[in-house]
């Protein structure tokens, strides 16, 4: 292939000299959506005569029918049941921080519990000076906070441990999601019930038929937990723990338990199966790290991406996802050479502890091959690693927490490759 | 209250320890304002169902090896095999010793889980799959009891119940530490990361295209 390098230098004026180029429209590579002349002027189209759809067509608001891929989508072969399965959010598609409720994705071990509001109860137990048992109704009469968190599965890009598998960002990023949380801190509920001294750890349980339960250190808990009911204003999704989930920043997607039903306090871990059997990063030697929690810093390029190729040379603007479990997303940097030369992307919105953050960085593309990549930096100073980096300390059968830089291939004809590089 | 209590006092709460709002909760009265109610011991008794590695939570009752095999015959062996190799996508339940430092590591329980309550709470919880919580205590034990057997840790003979449970040791428990990233990985915190000519030619290793696993309605 060319040097890639080449590809890279973008001056201010080829910049310029690109855009103009665009809008002149002499640049396609072709494969845009047909378009029909009767709409476009001088003509007038039917939208713009006829009466449309009163109000209330759609009493709970859908997307635009030509927004109809712009859905979850799963690997079937990935599991043995759509119960205990996954599906992933179409990053490729998305832009902002904020993910759309409907396309968070889903990751169920014993299928979508369908809990009435008014049967559903939290029961908070175990080292405390008063066991409780808490209703809907009394969550929401609590103090409450509103938080945007980034969610990512543990085991996201985890297919991609040891070599570029799935051709998609969808896929290879796609366990991620990104909301407003609102909910009651779960330090409030502790005091209410009066945590005993000795206390260590809780076991935070689904109502589930998985029945998921984890450990979850008393400090954290304490620190920043939310037992929380909405999710961008709205009640929780079923499929996101309606109607309560746990909310732990920064923390691995599987310990923020859906449907929440029980709190219990004791003084050592449990060691469950999800946090012993599962979520435990294999190492080369044959032994095991557990209780990793965090989710350390890690982005992708959304698109250009191999569900989102690009249809013109010229002006182009790479957009992407950043994300730290350890706190604010500092910095991003992408490269178009592969990681030789990196250049600062900028970062556009808000900027949340342990959030999504939205980067761009806009060139000129001059239609070479190029290797695009993005590095996220946090405000710990962790800065992304490689997937080689990664796999020289915890080789090849970790799986888990797979945070490397992801490589996009990008081609003359606009289409884009998920590679790995050496 | 005289100068010197006060002082006493003020003196208290400067020294308390670092979680002054808990110690404190822990000695109020209950509230009264009707938000959360205590919970029942029925209550809590119908829920509490973790079990930890000490076998605190450990239900009454007990099952054999060879009780167990009817139940797993039953429930378990269709989608985990006859011999807890796993069908299909389904999880394998036995073998894997020796694996877990080899290119192909296979986690099972007797490989894998580091303690008895790891695959016993998970069984009493989660299994059969689409009928949770449907086992008898016996029952449970019992098939616990085989699972274990398969995987050699108990003999034909054993019987399992909260009295025996100290008896079984998981071959794989001491194969777990904590989290070390932060010294482990401490190369990945750099205040001044490379921004140019950072690295030598590239090359591409891999390929996701040549793997071709991707649905084929991906958009």
């Amino acid at each position: 292939m060319t040097d890639p390098t080449d590809n890279s230098r973008t001056s201010r004026r080829r910049f310029l000299a690109g855009a103009a180029g665009l809008a002149a429209g002499g640049v396609s590579l072709g494969s845009a959506r047909a378009d029909n002349a009767k709409n476009l002027p001088p003509e007038v189209a039917d939208w713009s005569r006829k009466l449309g759809a009163g109000v209330g067509a759609h009493p709970y608001g859908l997307p635009s029918p030509y927004e109809k891929d712009v859905i979850r989508r799963t690997v079937p072969w990935l599991t043995a049941t759509p119960e205990s399965s996954v599906t992933f959010t179409p990053l490729h598609q998305l832009d902002g921080i904020i993910t759309p409720n409907g396309l968070c994705f889903e990751r169920h071990h014993g299928g979508v519990a369908e809990i009435d509001p008014a049967d559903y109860r939290l029961m908070l137990h175990g080292l405390v000076e008063r066991p409780l048992v808490f209703t809907l109704d009394d969550l929401k009469r609590l103090p409450r906070v509103n938080r945007i968190h980034f969610l990512e599965c543990a085991a996201n890009s985890g297919m991609e441990w040891r070599g570029a598998q799935l051709n998609g960002c969808q896929f290879t990023h796609g366990m991620l999601h990104c909301v407003q949380y609102t909910g009651v801190p779960l330090r409030l509920l502790l005091e209410r019930a009066g945590v005993k001294p000795n206390a260590k750890w809780l076991m935070v349980e689904g109502g589930d038929a998985a029945g998921m339960n984890r450990s979850i250190p008393i400090a954290k808990a304490l620190d920043d937990c939310l037992v929380a009911y909405r999710m961008n204003g709205e009640m929780l999704r079923p499929e996101q723990g309606y109607p309560v989930r746990l909310v732990v920043p920064g923390w691995e997607g599987n310990i923020w338990v859906k449907w929440l039903r029980r709190i219990k306090v004791g003084d050592e871990p449990w060691y469950t199966r999800e946090e012993t059997s599962k979520y435990t990063d294999l190492l080369a030697n044959g032994k095991a790290r557990k209780f990793n929690f965090v989710m350390d810093a890690k982005s992708v390029i959304t698109s250009p991406s191999p569900q989102a190729p690009l249809a013109a040379k010229g002006l182009t603007v790479i957009s992407g996802l950043a994300w730290s479990g350890r706190g604010k997303v500092a910095r991003v940097d992408v490269s178009l050479d592969g990681g030789r030369n990196w250049h600062a992307a900028r970062i556009d919105g808000p900027v949340f502890d342990k959030a999504c953050v939205r980067f761009y960085f806009e060139f000129d593309w001059n239609g070479g091959e190029l290797l695009m990549q993005s590095r996220a930096m946090d405000d710990t100073g962790y800065v992304q690693p490689s997937k080689a980096d990664l796999r020289k300390i915890r080789g090849l059968n970790a799986v888990y927490r797979n945070n490397g830089i992801q490589t996009w291939l990008l081609r003359a004809d606009g289409e884009v490759e998920n590679v790995e590089v050496d | 209250m005289s100068k010197w209590t006060r002082l006493a006092l003020a003196c208290a709460l400067v020294l308390a320890p670092a979680a002054p709002l808990l110690a404190q909760s822990a000695k109020e009265p209950p509230r009264h304002d009707g938000i959360g109610r205590p919970a029942t011991a029925a209550e809590i008794a119908g829920w509490d169902i973790d079990v930890r590695p000490d076998g605190q939570g450990a239900p009454p009752g007990r099952g054999s090896v060879k009780e167990g095999e009817q139940v797993y015959m039953a429930k378990c062996a269709s989608c985990h095999g006859e011999f807890g190799e796993g069908v299909g996508r389904w999880p394998a339940l036995a073998q894997g010793k020796g694996t877990l430092a080899t290119p192909t590591p296979a986690k099972t329980v007797g490989s894998y889980f580091p303690y008895l309550s790891s695959v016993f709470d998970y069984t009493r919880r989660a299994m059969p799959f689409g009928d949770a919580q449907s086992l008898s205590n016996d029952e449970l034990y019992a098939v616990v009891a085989y699972m274990l057997n398969l995987n050699d840790i108990v003999d034909d003979k054993f019987v399992l119940s909260a009295e025996t449970w100290r008896q079984v040791k998981m071959p794989n428990r001491d194969g777990f530490y904590d989290d070390d990233r932060e010294t482990a990985e401490k190369a990945f915190w750099n205040e001044n990361p490379c921004m140019r000519d950072c690295r030598g030619p590239v090359h591409i290793t891999s390929r996701a295209r040549s793997i071709g696993v991707t649905p084929d309605d991906a958009k």
